[in-house]
């Protein structure tokens, strides 16, 4: 069983690793939808001995739904409805975030050996694996200029809460994950819309233009 | 009984975008208000029954909490109500700039306003931790729409920083909790986050992962409570939002997001972690006083000084847990006391903004003879917002001072005193020179529901600062045990 966990785990690390060096949005939507699916056997994998239960089967459906098609088709659809530009306009390279995206990993590994797993949760590689998602999702919004982008770079970010939630501390009351992931989905919806708004009122989605709210030009 | 305030407003939001007809939902606004606050002054006379498997419940400091936003929220609605009809078919153009802005229909305006406050009642009655961070996500998205209020071009800007900032910092305050119960599992198949739960099995906590899982929270909450250097929101939302919202977010959303940490800091107190958590907090809260210190002082837009102002006694909140103790006492009394103050000049700000058309604090002049009420009031506001006597903010910010000299930390009490002057010139130099000189253009008289309720807000400032209400003050003392027993 755990092997197979890994194998997910690390292929997480890797659609991660290959969306942040990508400079076409549709390979990054394409990445952030593979992880969704990735993402969705988690619970069931990690279920244990304890065999399939009908919360985590729950959480495996929903999490394919909302993550691996709801969010893709949201923001395929943004891509599509507004006039944006397909090619992606970093404030930081491609090739330069790639290994900014290898020193994170090392980041993560570094991380997760200061805080020792309590015995029989998870596998070794859940925390790396999280942390290096949270980090690279950060990165993302933090590194790109378009709103879309940086929207893709929150559910990377999810993404990796998401491995750390099911993977460690999965013990909650299902109600509190399905809140996660609805609430998660509103904010994508929302975001969604006023991206819709800046198309339509701004002509671009580039936050990087936004300067008209600034305390250090005025005089 | 706790089901009802957070499901009746939640009703009604929802009905508001069912209704066609203006008067009857600002109707419904007040309406809900109202029973807002009779529940929520119930809930202060009685002890509520914790429901929904105890997840939802009201503590002392959660009733102290209630009752803030409860009022604010009630008067900020009679505001409203004024406002909406105001700017009904207003096609102001901004002036500067040829830009005619249409508002996003009442319906989703007032329906967003009442499910803000449902969830920020969510947030305080919350006694799950995965709940509460629900509930902060929660005022998130039903405040964003409510900031997009203009449709402008820098209101959308301002919604998109807010959104972005505020989904990241709860992203890592999910992040945190998630930690917190790894840090205070029971056995290696059950660890729920119910704060009594947590309280309970604090002793034992894993002390890294706990550490970990306090500064991922506070990082996470403070980000939605402003303070710096996770502020940058809050300066946009809070000027380009109209300024009834600006007055509930600064008065009661930051109330709520410091709540939060108050919960996680309750978890670390009773791990025995609280020296380290206090010293973070401290840290932060001065930090965040010495920012607003530098962007206050010449600050050309009054709105964004109003915001400043916020992110300056967010800290001085965090510097009075921080310090605990008597500190505990008057950052709770502190919160109270600024809650009243900035809704008050917030909604005062309105009334400026309505009158001049300008948000730029250089194009207002004469407000006391040009707009009396409103004049006097901004004026009292600057007193009372700057912590002289005999307003409610001198009496907590003089508590907290006292407590830093009691615990015999005097850089602590320098530090603060000499940020709280800076700021104190700065800002009575801009909105001194606004309610002086000769008013350039005649103004009608205001109307009553423009004026009355940042006055009766202003009322209550000023009673805090003469004699505490018995039953306030009954709350004030239990709610700061709460946090660590009095030294």
């Amino acid at each position: 069983m755990n092997s197979w966990i890994d194998a997910v785990l690390v292929l997480i690390t890797l659609t991660s690793l290959v969306l942040l060096g990508a400079s076409r949005l549709g390979t990054t939507i394409r990445m952030v939808a593979l992880q969704g699916v990735l993402l969705s056997p988690l619970p069931l994998l990690l279920a244990g001995d304890a065999g399939i239960t009908l919360r985590a089967a729950g959480l495996a459906v929903a999490t394919v739904l909302i993550k691996g098609i709801g969010f893709p088709w949201l923001m395929d659809r943004a891509v599509r409805g507004g006039s944006l530009r397909r090619e992606l306009d970093p404030r930081l390279g491609y090739n330069a975030s790639l290994l900014a995206g290898v020193l994170l990993l090392a980041v993560a590994f570094l991380l997760s050996s200061r805080l020792p797993l309590p015995p029989g949760e998870g596998t070794p590689l859940v925390l790396p694996a999280a942390l290096f998602n949270i980090l690279a999702g950060m990165f993302v919004i933090a590194s790109r200029r378009q709103a879309i982008t940086q929207v893709l770079g929150y559910l990377v970010l999810e993404n990796g809460i998401y491995v750390f939630g099911v993977g460690i501390a999965s013990h909650q009351p299902l109600l509190v994950e399905l809140g996660i992931l609805l609430d998660v989905f509103a904010a994508v919806f929302v975001m969604g819309i006023v991206i819709f708004h800046m198309g339509r009122e701004l002509d671009h989605i580039d936050t990087g233009r936004m300067t008209l709210l600034n305390d250090w030009e005025k005089e | 009984m706790i089901g009802a305030l957070i499901i009746v407003p939640a009703l009604a939001g929802a009905l508001c975008f069912g209704l066609r007809n203006n008067r009857a939902r600002r109707a419904l606004l007040v309406a809900a208000a109202v029973a807002h606050a009779a529940l929520a002054a119930a809930a202060w006379r009685g002890s509520p029954e914790p429901t929904l498997y105890d997840w939802l419940a009201l503590d002392d400091l959660g009733r102290l909490f209630l009752g803030i936003t409860s009022l604010l929220f009630l008067v900020a609605a009679v505001y409203a109500v004024g406002y909406l009809a105001r700017e009904k078919d207003r096609a102001a153009g901004d002036r500067g700039e040829d830009f005619l802005f249409r508002n996003i229909p009442e319906a989703v305006f007032t329906g967003c306003l009442l499910l803000f406050l449902s969830a920020m009642t969510l947030v305080i009655t919350s006694r799950h931790l995965g709940l509460l961070w629900a509930g902060v996500e929660a005022t998130t998205l039903a405040s964003a729409p409510l900031i997009h209020f203009h449709r402008h071009r820098r209101s959308l800007e301002a919604t998109w920083k807010y959104l972005v900032l505020c989904s990241l910092g709860i992203a890592v305050a999910l992040l945190g909790s998630f930690f917190l119960s790894v840090a205070l599992r029971e056995t290696s198949s059950s660890s729920s986050l119910v704060l009594d739960d947590l309280l309970r099995r604090a002793p034992a906590a894993d002390v890294p992962w706990l550490r970990a899982a306090f500064i991922c929270l506070l990082v996470g909450y403070g980000t939605k409570m402003g303070l710096a250097p996770l502020h940058s929101w809050l300066p946009d939302a809070h000027s380009e939002a109209p300024s009834v919202v600006s007055a509930l977010l600064s008065g009661a959303l930051l109330n709520c997001a410091f709540l939060a940490i108050l919960r996680v800091l309750q978890v670390c107190l009773a791990a025995g972690q609280g020296e380290f958590a206090r010293e973070m907090l401290l840290w932060f809260g001065l930090f965040s006083m010495a920012t607003a210190a530098v962007f206050l002082v010449r600050q050309p837009d009054y709105k964004r000084l109003l915001a400043y102002s916020s992110v300056e006694h967010m800290g001085i909140l965090a510097v009075g847990v921080g310090l605990g103790g008597l500190g505990n006492y008057g950052a709770l009394l502190h919160a109270v006391s600024h809650s009243l103050t900035k809704g008050m000049l917030f909604l005062v700000a309105g009334n400026i903004l309505t009158a001049y058309q300008t948000k730029a604090a250089g194009g207002v002049r004469g407000l006391l003879r040009g707009l009396p009420a409103s004049g006097i009031l901004w004026t009292a506001g600057l007193f009372a917002i700057a912590g002289s006597p005999p307003f409610g903010t001198f009496l907590s910010e003089f508590t907290l001072v006292r407590a830093a000299l009691e615990q015999g930390r005097p850089l602590v009490a320098g530090a603060m005193l000499l940020l709280l002057a800076v700021i104190f010139a700065g800002m009575s130099r801009t909105m001194l020179a606004m309610a002086h000189g000769e008013a350039a253009t005649k103004h009608p008289a205001e109307p009553f529901l423009a004026v009355a309720p940042p006055a009766v807000l202003a009322m209550l400032a000023l009673l805090l600062g003469l004699f505490i209400p018995p039953p306030l003050e009954t709350t004030l003392r239990l709610a700061a045990r709460a946090l660590g027993v009095p030294s």
